[in-house]
């Protein structure tokens, strides 16, 4: 077999794929639930109901949505350039471990700037640990994949230190975590009595700006150029690493944010396990919005609801809630099958 | 001088070559598929699956060789579905190995809570036990590091020799590396780049998969959903630091292992206890960076590594 490509794709062609693929990962997931003994259509009511069912369920969804959409973010900004950022996680925990130094105490400021500076340090945090993969990579070749995976894991050791060491709370009775933050450096809730912070409003904005970066200005023309073709960019006089570089600062900044905005607004201090894995998640949530700034809020809402829900039919209904993982796995590798479709035919010989 | 202490000690020498035994495994698999042009970042989920898979085979009754055979298989499976998007597809070899590694290590994490829905703590099984080879082992220090391993170190060691036999000595071999070199050649000669590749891809994860079963069927005894940790990443960078060749893959796993088992009986030396224990943890990670680093620039990389290749374009 070989692709084709196809000059005019039909409206059925861009719909049908895709449409497709989600039926199937909606099959999958009836068909697991068969395999745990549950009714499926049961499971797939239940996964609803606890995602969007009642006013609780939609705040749980909201706040859970809130750090995906910085990593997803940060991931389809890095992406966009072909810059495979895989650390998210780990820029996440630095923003996290910069928020609790400022936010217990170490400076005091008045309250707009305080959380200014909170969210500018993090963000400078996150930034500074994508920093040294990608100059590994401008300037020595070395692949990032490799270098911010495994940064993963030496920044969660080094948080774990931490909260062992320097940042233990003395009042935590042995456990590893840290102080909470000063009253004033919490994120006040958006409406108030309701659960969600404003941690979600900066989201949204970041999603925003990130939008107008790639469409209104020469950096996000830069990005485009780098990501589709390196060697036509630096033909056309762009400077490939500067780009990069750029897009390193701007990508690790938005994965400390949700780091900021998890302490900050949910939390309100650290401990180990402030991200389930946030961090890897953000690359479905970005490929599922094709790397689309605003598809992003989309798809985070989406994924964050499969978790909330899947977590909730666990409980009820006896399937693992690992389901979720499964099926959001699944929708990403069927997802970028589909889109291919939509542009090549198979062809046989 | 405790470091020379260290050093002089057998178990050392055998918790070195113990350490290795997996990364060979699944480094060889990794060698396999980028020979062939095609990045595995799926490795990491499936040393998951092959690490759950055998165990459970073996938990449920089948024998311990019988386990290593199912995880392989499951492991195959996985490279079937990774190679089937990435080569005759051409799908971004980074995005489908990272949804590949998503995939099959939820899918472990589900099976395992299905099929053992109340146990708090995992199981046991009987793993593989050493085996003394006589005379042999009785050589000091070479002798317990080397000749007084389970067979599944002994298996490392020969797949290291077939992989470096058939990708060098054999025309299926030239022809793997052909494909990840310069594929066009390869399809003038009326081979099939996509069926070397995709063949290529799904021996390499069944081989990934068998150094995750080494983990629960030779080092631990249990399933732990944490256990392989990394453990794929640095296999990635091993192949790199092993310029993509058997060999010396071998060396730089072997030596990685060396440093990883000093870490441990360095942390519980009198200066050790000192240092954070996080500081050691951190070894393996930082080497492995360090190792990235260092080969930069000499580093050969299949130069059809990651290029997807379709018939009749050029």
């Amino acid at each position: 077999m070989r692709l084709e490509p196809v000059t005019a794709p039909t409206l059925a062609r861009t719909l049908g794929y895709p449409a497709l693929a989600i039926a199937l990962t909606v099959i999958l997931a009836s068909g697991l639930s068969l395999l745990a003994g549950a009714n499926p259509f049961a499971t797939l009511g239940l996964i609803i109901k606890g995602a969007v069912g009642s006013k609780f369920a939609l705040l749980e969804t909201l706040n859970r949505a809130t750090p995906l959409i910085f990593t997803g973010l940060a991931i389809a900004v890095a992406f966009k350039a072909k810059l495979w950022n895989i650390g998210a996680e780990a820029q996440l925990y630095a923003g996290a471990v910069v928020t609790v130094l400022l936010g217990t105490g170490a400076v005091g400021l008045p309250q707009p700037f305080f959380w200014v500076v909170m969210a500018g340090g993090a963000m400078l945090a996150g930034a500074l640990v994508l920093l040294g993969p990608v100059l590994l990579k401008t300037r020595l070749g070395v692949d990032e994949v490799v270098t911010t995976l495994l940064m993963n894991f030496i920044v969660l050791l080094f948080v774990s230190y931490l909260l062992e060491g320097p940042m233990k709370d003395p009042m935590g009775m042995g456990w590893p975590k840290s102080a909470a933050l000063l009253r004033e450096a919490r994120l006040p809730r958006i409406v108030p009595g309701l659960r969600l912070h404003w941690g979600f409003g900066l989201a949204l904005v970041s999603a925003g700006v990130v939008w107008l970066i790639q469409t209104k200005t020469t950096l996000g023309y830069e990005i485009r150029a780098v990501g589709l073709n390196k060697e036509a960019a630096r033909f056309a006089g762009i400077s490939v690493s500067r780009v990069l570089v750029l897009t390193a600062l701007l990508s690790g900044g938005l994965a400390a944010l949700a780091g900021f905005s998890e302490v900050a607004g949910l939390k309100g201090n650290l401990t180990l396990d402030l991200s389930p894995g946030f961090g890897y998640t953000g690359i479905i949530v970005a490929m599922l919005a094709l790397l689309h700034p605003l598809g992003v809020v989309v798809s985070a809402l989406f994924v964050a609801g499969i978790f909330v829900g899947a977590d909730s039919m666990s409980r009820a209904a006896g399937v693992p809630s690992y389901i979720a993982d499964i099926l959001l796995a699944s929708a990403l590798l069927l997802m970028v099958l589909a889109i291919l479709l939509t542009r090549f035919r198979v062809v046989r010989g | 001088m405790e470091l020379f202490d260290i050093l002089m000690t057998a178990s050392f020498w055998a918790a070195a070559v113990r350490i290795a035994s997996p990364l060979i495994f699944a480094t060889m698999g990794e060698i396999i598929c980028e020979r062939a042009g095609v990045l595995n970042l799926g490795i990491e989920g499936i040393m998951v699956i092959g690490a759950f898979t055998g165990w459970m085979a073996v938990y449920s009754g089948t024998g311990l060789w019988g386990g290593v055979a199912v995880a392989m298989a499951a492991g195959m499976l996985f490279g079937l579905l990774h190679s089937v998007l990435t080569v005759p597809f051409g799908l971004s070899q980074h995005v489908v190995g990272l949804g590949i590694t998503l995939l099959a290590t939820s899918s472990a994490s589900f099976a395992y809570r299905l099929l053992l829905p109340e146990v708090t703590s995992p199981p046991r099984i009987v793993p593989f036990q050493p085996y003394e080879v006589p005379m042999l082992s009785e050589i000091p220090l070479i002798g317990p590091a080397l000749f007084a391993q389970t067979p599944m170190t002994y298996l490392a060691f020969a797949t290291v020799a077939v992989v470096a036999l058939v990708l060098y000595r054999t025309p299926l071999g030239l022809a793997v590396r052909a494909a990840g070199e310069n594929p066009s050649a390869v399809a003038s000669q009326g081979l099939s780049v996509t069926g070397l590749r995709m063949g290529a891809v799904i021996v390499g994860s069944g081989l990934m998969a068998v150094g995750g079963a080494f983990l629960t069927m030779s080092a631990f005894s249990s399933f732990f959903f944490e256990m392989v940790n990394g453990r794929g990443w640095i296999c990635i960078a091993l192949v790199v630091f092993g310029a993509w060749k058997p060999g010396k893959a071998l060396l730089g796993a072997l030596l990685f292992a060396a440093f990883d088992a000093l870490q441990v009986r360095l942390q519980q030396t009198p200066l050790g206890a000192q240092v954070p224990y996080q500081v050691f943890l951190m070894i393996p990670y930082v080497l492995s960076i360090l190792a990235l680093v260092l080969m930069s620039r000499r580093a050969e990389v299949p130069a059809a590594l990651m290029v997807p290749f379709n018939k009749g374009e050029r």
